[in-house]
């Protein structure tokens, strides 16, 4: 009977719909803690790893809302450690990667986020136009983003005196067709910008 | 011999040592290492954290050229693009119809027979055997392994070494005369993609790291990934302010280790870029005491 019910549970609401997307079975999390023992930032989030799997599994809006509102999806640097420590194979990072598309999506991003959001934003930017990563174009968007005006500034001279950064930027020939990946998918909606 | 080559964008830029000490090693052991053609960005942390179709097109466009271009193995230097190829590879071997919609985006077709090689896998299988014989300067050092995260994890996925104690680095710098001493942080996460937009976080982390090292009396942190290298390379201030201490031990490429052991210059493996130079002095605290 258990089993049933549990069963039930996760079919519906966004436990069921990361199981059907993504396969992650979290119901069967049965709140050992390594992952958040191991994780190295669950000192730094509002709902550890496993705390987080426990929201999931109560399966009311009420817990999904905060979660996907949280500064702990953004937090998770996707490491890989809980899921190499987790005795049921839950991958948690696969669970964060989908959660964080879903608050992107649908524009629940906390504010606290915004400056790890901007940088993942100006990377894809620099991408999208040149095909690789153009290292000064990032930070400047970066900074033109979050304000940032002088915070690593001073690293700049050493870098380029090192040979570390590259003036021009490098790009590939086949661009059109970068473009055009980026508006079959992230770009996909319209209303969806970088 | 020849082998395919995906650089990745850090090792064209901020990284170039890494990508200089690995060309110049595979030269010293007569392998030519071939750049995929117009290879692109793998998408790195920002793609998967946003968006998965574009996380898996991207790596699916550099696999598929490699394909085409009859490139059996692929070396990848750097561990955060080494990751990406490989989970890109699994997810889409095992979802046919992922697989059929991915190659429509990049308008290729892909069918995963390329296989891929982190640095470490590239020295096993063609430099190991020849590399006794060519060690000219032994190095008498005390160092630590870092092997960081995606080297050795999701385990399941990329099959390489032991998830929480791996040892194919310590096998590899054992043989070039080193010392690889036994600390905590091996496999622990440096901050990663963080450097930038949290660089509190990779403060702490990264220092936690150098210190447990350093306290173990290593004199040197050896590393086979390029984020790894710049958070605990050119973020030292940070690690030291976070430490309260100033330390000094270098951070080198496995690729750079190696290549001195072999008599390369330090011009060749681009030591001078470092933000660390590459000197031996012992831990010196602040005078805060």
């Amino acid at each position: 009977m258990a089993h049933e019910s549990n069963k039930n549970a996760e079919t519906k609401g966004l436990i069921g719909e990361i199981s059907k997307n993504t396969g992650v079975e979290i119901i069967k999390c049965y709140q050992c803690g390594k992952c958040s023992a191991g994780c190295p930032l669950a000192t730094e989030m509002e709902y550890s790893p496993s705390l987080a799997m426990r929201m999931l599994q109560t399966n009311t809006s009420d817990y999904d809302e905060k979660l996907l509102t949280s500064q702990t999806i953004w937090l998770c640097v996707t490491c890989e450690m809980c899921i190499s420590r987790c005795p049921m194979d839950i991958d948690i990072p696969k669970v964060m990667d989908y959660l964080r598309e879903k608050s992107l999506n649908r524009k629940k991003v906390n504010p606290k986020a915004k400056n790890i959001l901007a940088f993942h934003k100006s990377f894809l930017n620099s991408i999208r136009r040149t095909g690789r990563l153009y290292e000064i174009g990032l930070l400047m968007d970066y900074k033109a983003r979050t304000l940032t005006l002088v915070q690593d500034l001073s690293l700049a001279p050493g870098m380029l005196l090192k040979g570390k950064l590259n003036i021009i930027p490098e790009m590939i020939k086949n661009r059109r067709l970068l473009s055009s990946i980026f508006k079959k998918t992230i770009l996909k909606k319209k209303e969806e910008s970088l | 011999m020849t082998l395919g080559f995906y650089p990745g964008c850090s090792l064209e830029g901020s990284s170039r040592e890494y990508s200089e000490s690995v060309i110049a090693l595979a030269k010293a052991f007569d392998i030519e290492l071939k750049q995929i053609p117009d290879w692109n960005c793998c998408g790195a942390t920002a793609a998967h954290n946003l968006n998965k179709e574009l996380s898996l097109s991207l790596p699916a466009r550099i696999l598929a050229i490699a394909e085409r271009e009859g490139m059996d193995e692929v070396v990848v230097p750097c561990a955060a693009c080494y990751s990406r190829l490989t989970v890109t590879q699994h997810e889409l071997n095992h979802d046919s119809e992922l697989k059929k919609k991915v190659s429509g985006h990049i308008e290729m077709e892909y069918k995963g027979t390329s296989s891929i090689l982190n640095v470490i896998q590239m020295i096993e299988k063609y430099m190991i055997d020849k590399l006794e014989n060519k060690i000219t300067n032994p190095w008498k050092h005390k160092v630590a392994c870092y092997y960081g995260c995606l080297l050795v994890r999701p385990h399941d996925i990329l099959q390489f070494d032991r998830v929480e104690n791996p040892q194919t680095m310590d096998i590899i710098l054992k043989k070039i005369g080193a010392i690889p001493i036994d600390w905590a942080f091996k496999t622990e996460c440096c901050g990663a993609g963080f450097s930038v937009s949290r660089t509190d976080i990779v403060g702490k982390l990264s220092g936690n790291i150098v210190a447990d090292a350093t306290d173990r009396g290593a004199e040197a942190i050896i590393v086979a990934c390029p984020m790894c290298h710049s958070n605990l390379d050119m973020r030292r201030p940070a690690i030291n302010s976070y430490l309260k201490k100033n330390i000094t031990a270098p951070v080198l490429y496995i690729t750079q280790a190696i290549g001195l052991s072999i008599g390369l210059s330090e011009k060749e493996l681009g030591l001078q870029r470092h933000f660390v130079p590459v000197t031996f002095n012992k831990i010196e605290e602040l005078s805060n005491k």
